[in-house]
C-alpha cells in the first residue's frame, strides 16, 4: 500500500486541480450521490440503530451501578458522535461504494474504455475520479449526521428497556444534551467528510491502476477496501489528535 | 480541441527509429515508417509482432524507448498536437463506454467538449450512426450489440471527431465474412468522402490486400518490408511469404 502513497496523493492533487470542473460535472455528481445514498441509507440505519444499542448496553450497567446513570445518555452520545458513527460509517462505505467505484474504473482500465476516453483527449480524473470524490464527499458526512441521530436513538431505546438501566427517554436525551456540544457532532462530520476523500480517491486510485483481466479488477477491488480501511483507521487517530487541540 | 466543423485533408505521419521494451522483452525494434495524407496504409504481421503496441504509441497512449513519431512534421510529444490535428482510434473491441447508451457514446466527444449545442450532437450522432448503417441502435446499450455492431458504432464514434488520422486495431477480428466486408468498405468510403489518412493494423490478408494503398509487414518489432499491395505479394522474404500464404495442409 505504502508504495502507491506518492500516486494517491498526486491523483488527489490532480482532483483538486479538477474543481473548478465540477459544475460542469453535476449530473454524474448528482447520479453518484443518488447510488451511495440509495445503496448506503437503510444499512445505515440498521448499523447505527444496533450499534447505539450495543455501547448502551456494554457501558450502561456499569455505570448505573456506581451511581452515575446521568452519565449514560452523554456516554453513548459522545461515543457515537466522535467515534463510531464517523469510523463505521467510512469502512461501510468503502466496502460497499469504495469497492464498487473500483470495480467499475478497473473494468473500464481492462476494457480499454480509459484508453477510448484518453483517445477522444477527455482527461479521466475530469469525467470519472472527480464526481466520483465530489458524490461520496458530500453524501458520507451527511450519512453521519443521519447515523448519529439513529444511533442516539438506538442507545436511548436500550437504556429504556433494558432492566439493568431503565433510564426514561426524556432523561437520557437531556444527559446526552448536558453532555455533547454541537462540536463534537461537527468533530465527527469534519472527519467523515476526510474519510470520505480517503476513500474515494484510493478506491479511484486502485480502480486506475488496475492490470490484467477480471482476477486485476478482484484485486483491485480488494486492495481499495483493505487500503481505504487502514488509512481510515490511522487518520483517525491523527484527526482525534489535531481536533482535541 | 480542434472543432470538427470544418474537415480538413488527412495528415501524414513519420514514424522514425521507434524503440519500445516491456522489461526485457523487445516489442519495438527500431520501426521507420512513413504514411502519405489520404492513404489507407496497413501494417501486417502475425500476433505478438507488435502492432497494436506500434499503434498505442501513435495515438499517444504509450511512451517510446526512443525515436519519434511526426504528425505533419510536428512531434507527436508537443502538449499542443491533441488541440491542432483531430485523431481517432477505432479499438479492437470497440472500448465502448458500457454505461453509456450507443448515442452517448457516439456524442461523448462533442459533448463532454461542447463543441455543439444538444439538439445539433443528436441530429449528428444520428447521421454518423445512419452512416455505418446502425441507425435503429442509438438508445441501445453496448451489451446488447453484436461484435460488428460494436466496431461499427466504434466507427461512427471516430467519424464524428471528423479526424484527419484514423487508427483502426485488428478491425475485422472476430467478425463473419460479411461484416468483414462492411468494415472493409467504411474504411474506403471514409477515404473516399472526407480525405482521412487511414492507418489499419490488421492481420486478416483479405482486408489488407482489400483495401490497401500500401502495406507494411512487422515480424518481432522490426518493419520486414513496405510496398503497394502487388509488391508485398512479390517480395521474395520467406517470412513474408509464410505470412501470406499461410493455409492448411490435409492429407487424403
Amino acid at each position: 500500500m505504502f508504495e502507491n502513497v506518492g500516486e494517491i496523493v498526486l491523483l488527489f492533487w490532480r482532483t483538486l486541480l479538477a474543481l473548478p470542473q465540477a459544475w460542469r460535472q453535476r449530473q454524474k455528481v448528482f447520479e453518484q450521490f443518488f447510488e451511495i445514498g440509495n445503496a448506503s441509507l437503510l444499512m445505515v440505519c440498521v448499523l447505527s440503530f444496533f450499534i447505539g444499542g450495543v455501547i448502551a448496553l456494554n457501558f450502561g450497567p456499569p455505570l448505573v451501578e456506581r451511581s452515575f446513570t446521568n452519565a449514560v445518555g452523554g456516554v453513548v452520545g459522545l461515543a457515537i458522535a466522535k467515534e463510531l458513527a464517523p469510523v463505521m460509517m467510512a469502512i461501510l462505505i468503502a466496502g460497499r461504494i469504495g469497492s464498487a467505484m473500483a470495480a467499475e474504473i478497473g473494468s473500464m482500465r481492462v476494457y480499454q474504455e480509459i484508453d477510448a476516453l484518453r483517445t477522444m483527449n477527455i482527461n479521466p480524473v475530469y469525467y470519472l475520479v472527480l464526481p466520483r470524490v465530489i458524490a461520496i464527499a458530500v453524501a458520507l458526512p451527511l450519512l453521519v449526521v443521519f447515523s448519529i441521530l439513529v444511533g442516539w436513538f438506538g442507545g436511548a431505546v436500550v437504556a429504556d428497556l433494558n432492566n439493568h438501566m431503565e433510564i426514561p427517554f426524556k432523561a437520557f436525551f437531556a444527559d446526552l444534551k448536558s453532555l455533547v456540544l454541537l462540536k463534537d457532532v461537527a468533530d465527527g462530520v469534519f472527519k467523515s467528510f476526510c474519510f470520505a476523500i480517503i476513500v474515494g480517491v484510493v478506491s479511484c486510485h486502485q480502480g486506475l491502476s488496475t492490470i490484467g483481466g477480471p482476477r486485476g479488477i478482484g484485486r483491485s477491488v480488494t486492495k481499495a477496501v483493505v487500503n481505504s480501511i487502514v488509512l481510515i483507521v490511522i487518520f483517525d487517530y491523527l484527526l482525534t489528535r489535531f481536533l482535541q487541540q | 480541441m480542434n472543432a470538427p466543423n470544418n474537415p480538413a485533408a488527412g495528415v501524414s505521419l513519420v514514424v522514425r527509429g521507434l524503440h519500445k521494451n516491456f522489461g526485457e522483452q523487445k516489442v519495438l525494434d527500431g520501426i521507420d515508417l512513413e504514411v502519405r495524407p489520404g492513404e489507407i496504409f496497413v501494417i501486417m504481421g502475425p500476433s505478438g509482432s507488435g502492432k497494436s503496441v506500434l499503434l498505442k504509441h501513435l495515438i499517444g497512449l504509450e511512451e517510446p524507448d526512443a525515436g519519434e513519431i511526426l504528425i505533419n512534421g510536428e512531434s507527436i510529444s508537443t502538449p499542443e498536437i491533441a488541440a491542432k490535428y483531430r485523431m481517432a482510434l477505432v479499438f479492437q473491441s470497440g472500448a465502448l463506454l458500457n454505461s453509456l447508451t450507443v448515442g452517448e457514446n457516439v456524442g461523448l466527444y462533442l459533448t463532454e467538449h461542447r463543441l455543439k449545442p444538444p439538439a445539433d450532437i443528436a441530429r449528428i450522432v444520428a447521421e454518423k450512426l445512419a452512416d455505418v448503417g446502425l441507425k435503429d441502435a442509438v438508445d441501445k446499450m453496448p451489451a446488447d450489440l453484436s461484435g460488428g455492431m460494436k466496431k461499427r458504432v466504434a466507427i461512427a464514434r471516430a467519424l464524428v471527431i471528423e479526424p484527419q488520422l484514423i487508427l483502426y486495431d485488428e478491425p475485422t477480428s472476430e467478425l463473419d465474412p460479411i461484416s468483414s466486408v462492411v468494415i472493409g468498405n467504411e474504411i474506403l468510403t471514409l477515404k473516399r468522402r472526407i480525405g482521412v489518412t487511414s492507418l489499419v493494423v490488421s492481420h486478416d490478408r483479405d482486408l489488407a490486400f482489400g483495401v490497401a494503398d500500401r502495406i507494411a509487414v512487422i515480424a518481432d518489432g522490426k518493419i520486414l518490408t513496405i510496398g503497394t499491395p502487388e509488391e508485398i505479394k512479390h517480395f521474395p522474404d520467406p517470412r513474408v511469404q509464410n505470412f501470406l500464404h499461410a493455409d492448411f495442409k490435409r492429407e487424403n
